[in-house]
């Protein structure tokens, strides 16, 4: 059995969530005796090829074409067709990036085959693999297994497998794959890429996140929270109100219309805990949860908790802190 | 432009959800059901555009009986015709199954545009508007947050990870999935409600369509997860229940 992990860079940055499906590919393969080719796809991606290398997998697949520079759902599509053909997986992995939500159920069905999108979870049971989504928005789990004939996709959520514990000491030498696009294959055009905020801030890769939610009550009492963020040395985030009232841009917002994040900290102070929330921090590596409702959902996931006066619990916090550094 | 708006009707927010013993899908007894809220903004530009650019707008859904309640919020707030694929087993249609289905149903229109929202809020496939595009043979983009239509073309601003957002261009006939927060949906209003009774539902199903799906995945079972964690609950007065905290997160969770 063979799984193909399928690695996202942009301009030669590696999307993090790359290295999670590495390790969740490596747990499939302890599991079941599967081995992984791992692929990554670009312009000229040779340097990525090798760092890729350094993980445990048994192949590496450099795929480059000049007309995958820039991403898009036709390029991407036609090129990993004839990778599937190339490397005849079982299983092809993917992060469930946006990006990936945006071309690998077509990619699937141009095959005739299915995806199973967004797992949080996956075990060996009976000699098959089970994958684990969530389904009305985080109220229930699925129990999902494919159907029908391989290859069989499958994209999983970020911050479900520990990207920085996927096994390293790989020792193969990236093969090239040659593949054949056609500019008039890709109808859609990119342009360019932009930022709306000036000081804008990529949440996913903070070690460290303070969210507030509708327990700020006012946009006033905002500095309280960034004395906190400042004195832990953390990006500030929000819940989807906040961002809505525009108390905080939207791209800070986490959740599922926002952004997910794996931090190694994560305070929710005055967060309820709704799903839509909490899909986008659940995989934060501690929580801590900050509200004055013991009943609030957020106490489900949180590893810490207090529960009380955020506008009494933040200051003392920030002055703790202030004091053991 | 002719616009197709693929809509779904899942249970109410705050509906509470009773699982059967080892089933794959909810009991439907009892809960409410409400319009998707992230077709609620795909219905929304479909309207936009169509009183910009002209044509019409079809509401599409594929479900139950109960179904034809998002087509008739759809009709009263401006959509023209409704189509209804009548499936009471949806809930055992996997992703390309039920894009299957729709797309049969859309290559029955005349149309310029199809329309979907981001995810459902039930099953949360995420993928039936790329599908679409595939089984159409179409151009596709997702995560939509502003379009603009001219000369056959659209110019769309696609939101992409981390605060970053792209500018791509497609040619029409396309298929977009449109990104929860791109507009303020309207409300229907009583004329709206009272016009929408005229209004045309179309009932089809899966054999008029001549569909037969073969499933490429199954649902086992559904159930409510099992927490993960345990929380440790810090108590005290503030200042000492901080002091506790800060002393955990230096000491037993190691992450300042």
């Amino acid at each position: 059995m063979k799984i193909l992990v399928i690695t996202e860079q942009r301009d030669g940055q590696w999307n993090r969530a790359s290295f999670e499906t590495v390790a969740a590919a490596q747990q499939a393969a302890r599991d079941s005796g599967a081995t992984i080719t791992a692929a990554v796809i670009g312009k000229s991606v040779a340097a990525l090829a090798n760092q890729l290398a350094g993980y445990k997998v048994a192949e590496v697949l450099a795929v480059e074409h000049d007309l995958l520079e820039k991403y898009t759902p036709d390029g991407y599509t036609l090129a990993l067709k004839q990778v599937i053909a190339d490397a005849k997986p079982d299983f092809v992995f993917f992060p469930h990036t946006y990006q990936v939500r945006d071309f690998a159920p077509k990619l699937a069905a141009s095959l005739g085959r299915g995806m199973i999108a967004d797992c949080v979870a996956m075990r060996h049971e009976n000699g098959r693999l089970v994958f684990v989504r969530q389904m009305f928005q985080g109220k229930t789990a699925a129990d999902v297994i494919f159907q029908g004939d391989a290859p069989w996709f499958a994209s999983f959520q970020a911050g479900c497998f520990r990207g920085d514990q996927a096994e390293t000491g790989g020792t193969a030498a990236p093969r090239a794959v040659a593949v054949d696009l056609k500019p008039e294959q890709i109808r859609t055009t990119p342009l360019e890429l932009f930022r709306e905020a000036k000081q804008a801030v990529d949440l996913t890769q903070a070690p460290i996140i303070v969210a507030i939610g509708r327990g700020i009550k006012e946009p006033t009492n905002l500095p309280l929270v960034e004395k906190l963020a400042a004195a832990i040395g953390g990006e500030i985030a929000a819940s989807r109100p906040i961002c809505d009232e525009g108390w905080l841009p939207m791209e800070r917002q986490i959740g599922s219309s926002g952004q997910t994040v794996a931090p190694k900290l994560y305070l929710a102070i005055g967060i309820s805990g709704a799903i839509q929330h909490v899909v986008g921090m659940k995989g934060s590596r501690t929580i801590v949860a900050i509200n004055k409702d013991s009943n609030a959902p957020i106490f489900e996931v949180a590893d810490y908790g207090i529960v009380g006066d955020l506008f009494e619990i933040v200051p003392a916090l920030t002055d703790e802190l202030a004091k053991s550094k | 432009m002719n616009i197709v708006v693929c809509v779904k009707q899942v249970p109410a927010k705050d509906a509470p959800l009773a699982i059967p013993e080892g089933a794959a899908w909810i009991r439907e007894t009892d809960i409410g059901f409400e319009l998707n809220e992230p077709d609620g903004y795909a219905l929304e530009e479909g309207l936009r555009l169509k009183e910009k650019h002209g044509g019409e707008v079809v509401a599409l859904s594929l479900g139950p009986e109960r179904s034809k309640q998002a087509i008739k919020e759809a009709l009263a707030k401006g959509a023209e015709r409704g189509v209804h694929v009548s499936d009471d087993k949806f809930y055992e249609l996997d992703p390309l199954g039920s894009a299957q289905c729709l797309a049969a149903a859309i290559k029955r229109e005349k149309f310029d545009l199809v329309l979907t929202g981001l995810q459902s809020d039930d099953h949360g496939f995420g993928q039936t508007g790329v599908l679409l595009a595939e089984l159409l043979g179409l151009p596709h983009a997702t995560i939509i947050m502003q379009i603009d239509a001219a000369d056959g073309r659209l110019k769309l601003k696609r939101e992409l990870e981390a605060g970053w957002f792209q500018w791509v261009e497609l040619p029409l006939p396309a298929v977009l999935s449109i990104q929860s927060g791109i507009n303020k949906p309207r409300y229907a209003t009583l004329k709206g409600i009272m016009a929408a009774k005229k209004k045309e539902i179309a009932t089809l199903t899966r054999a008029d369509l001549g569909v037969t799906v073969a499933p490429t995945q199954r649902i086992e079972r559904i159930y409510v997860p099992k927490k993960t964690k345990k929380t440790e609950l810090l108590t005290g007065s503030a200042k000492e229940a901080a002091a506790k905290l800060v002393e955990k997160l230096k000491h037993e969770a190691r992450v300042l």
